[in-house]
């Protein structure tokens, strides 16, 4: 049996899952769904369907990439006063946009 | 022995419909965005003729036709340039000429295709009949290094084509009696932001919407020494804007009775501008962000589709009074509308549903229903003899 080298990633990585399972069970398939299609075909419309950005920037696993998550959930929430970028608060909640957040960097295109 | 004859009478059947020639004015074009495909129908007796596949990716996908009306040439977004062939139901030929492209246009002769891009930000003009690409205008902004991106691409009278830069905020016309070597004049601090442009009719006036501030772009193409004008300027009246969850479009200008419809930005309005000194004639308040403003044909009304969460809507604008008419529900994410060539009728696509609903303009019952994967921009052949199809 080998040791793990770094503990910090072990516990980084286990939390992350955690994170993303805990996100993923309290969201119903049904409706993690609606935001699959909501994110391919509204935020597509600007980003393009294969995320590789149109009038806005692509959002692509390689370009999310280094990209802080929590960042990512305000800029949805919030939109980017001065760009085109609106505000997604009234079509989703903070957790919501958390869980899309996290297919946009794992570059999922399924809801599962 | 029946069925040997059966079989041969049916075969002499499908050559004889196949070679039968037929006129294209009555055909059209449905853009099926996320499968990459595309239909070709009949206005007529509002039937698919035929679905061509391998286009690649077609959000925002649109196009214009050749001057003959057999051919289409589709714009992706992936920078796919693919010309069609209508009556055969197949590609001619593709080529991807870009990593993100947005429009295109046909010269006023038929024989440049511009294509819009966004990366990398310029316009690439090729040969129609080989798709040779003959000349690239890079949209660089003064002195930066970086490129704008290209929207609102046009053609115009006299070997031109007019286009916006998005991030810089400038007008360009290339002109293309050289096709090799287009000479760009370009115009500066036009505004923030232009979205989409548009020219009219006549070929006269160019148009850009903008999404930075509350007006449009105004350039006489008969006096281009005039510069660009703000017109409509400060209409938002200092209110704070609405959220806009989809960009407006321009598509074909929208006109009637000397006056012209836009989409106002960031509030639920169809702006009313009278074409004789390009002051506000009006405002209709609509049920959200309007995304096409399109006038039938004959200019008595004005169809109006909404951004989300709005996007079931349809309203319908009497040019006379200035009042909305009638609203319809078609079905989620109406994304686009057509009027047969000479407006009877028109046809939706209703995304969601997966249909392409097509309403009498009169009575605005439905009068059919066609299914179509994920549907989007509707292009009839009419467009092929209009200035800035």
């Amino acid at each position: 049996m080998r040791r793990p080298r770094h503990m910090t990633g072990i516990v980084l990585a286990a939390l992350s899952a955690l994170w993303s399972g805990t996100a993923c069970a309290e969201i119903s398939a049904s409706r993690q769904a609606e935001l699959m299609h909501l994110l391919v075909q509204d935020c597509g419309s600007c980003h393009g369907l294969t995320r590789k950005g149109g009038l806005g920037p692509a959002l692509t696993k390689e370009a999310l990439d280094g990209k802080a998550p929590v960042m990512l959930r305000e800029v949805i929430l919030h939109g980017r006063p001065g760009t085109p970028m609106p505000p997604w608060k009234s079509f989703m909640s903070a957790q919501e946009a958390d869980w899309l957040v996290q297919v946009l960097i794992e570059g999922r295109t399924d809801a599962h | 022995m029946r069925i040997k004859t059966l079989l041969l009478l049916s075969l002499v059947l499908l050559v004889s419909a196949c070679a039968t020639p037929r006129g294209t004015g009555d055909l059209g074009i449905i853009i099926e965005r996320a499968a990459g495909s595309v239909q070709v129908v009949e206005t007529t007796t509002r039937t698919r003729l035929t679905r061509i596949a391998g286009l690649g990716d077609l959000s925002h996908a649109s196009l214009v036709y050749s001057r003959d009306a057999r051919h289409a040439y589709v714009f992706g977004r992936d920078g796919g340039l693919t010309r069609i062939d209508l009556l055969r139901g197949r590609i001619d030929k593709r080529i991807v000429q870009a990593g993100n492209a947005i429009g295109g246009a046909i010269s006023q002769d038929g024989r440049l295709i511009a294509v819009s891009n966004y990366e990398p930000g310029g316009v690439k003009i090729f040969t129609a009949d080989t798709l040779e690409l003959l000349a690239d205008i890079p949209a660089g902004s003064g002195d930066s290094k970086r490129r704008s991106k290209v929207v609102g691409l046009v053609d115009a009278p006299g070997d031109r084509f007019v286009f916006s830069l998005y991030d810089a905020g400038e007008i360009w016309i290339a002109d293309t009696r050289n096709p090799r070597q287009p000479q760009v004049r370009k115009f500066t601090n036009i505004g923030k932001l232009p979205y989409d442009g548009t020219v009219t009719p006549d070929g006269r006036y160019y148009i850009a919407g903008l999404f930075g501030e509350d007006g449009l772009a105004l350039l006489d193409l008969w006096q281009p020494d005039k510069g660009v004008r703000r017109v409509l300027e400060g209409y938002g009246r200092g209110q704070e804007p609405l959220p806009v969850f989809k960009m407006p479009h321009m598509d074909y200008w929208a006109q009637a009775g000397g006056n012209a419809y836009v989409p106002a930005v960031g509030r639920s309005e169809v702006l009313v501008i009278d074409q004789q000194d390009w002051k506000e004639a009006g405002r209709v308040a609509v049920a959200g962000q309007p995304v096409f403003v399109v006038a039938r044909p004959d200019g008595r009304q004005v169809w109006v589709n909404f951004a989300p969460p709005h996007n079931d809507t349809i309203q319908v604008i009497d040019t006379l009074s200035l009042a909305v008419i009638r609203t319809l529900k078609p079905g989620k994410a109406v994304l686009h509308m057509e009027f047969t060539p000479r407006g009877e009728q028109v046809w939706m696509s209703v995304r969601d549903e997966n249909r392409v609903d097509v309403y009498d303009t009169g009575t605005f019952e439905r009068v059919a229903s066609l299914p179509a994967d994920k549907p989007s921009g509707i292009f009839f052949t009419s467009r092929a003899h209009r200035i800035a199809q």
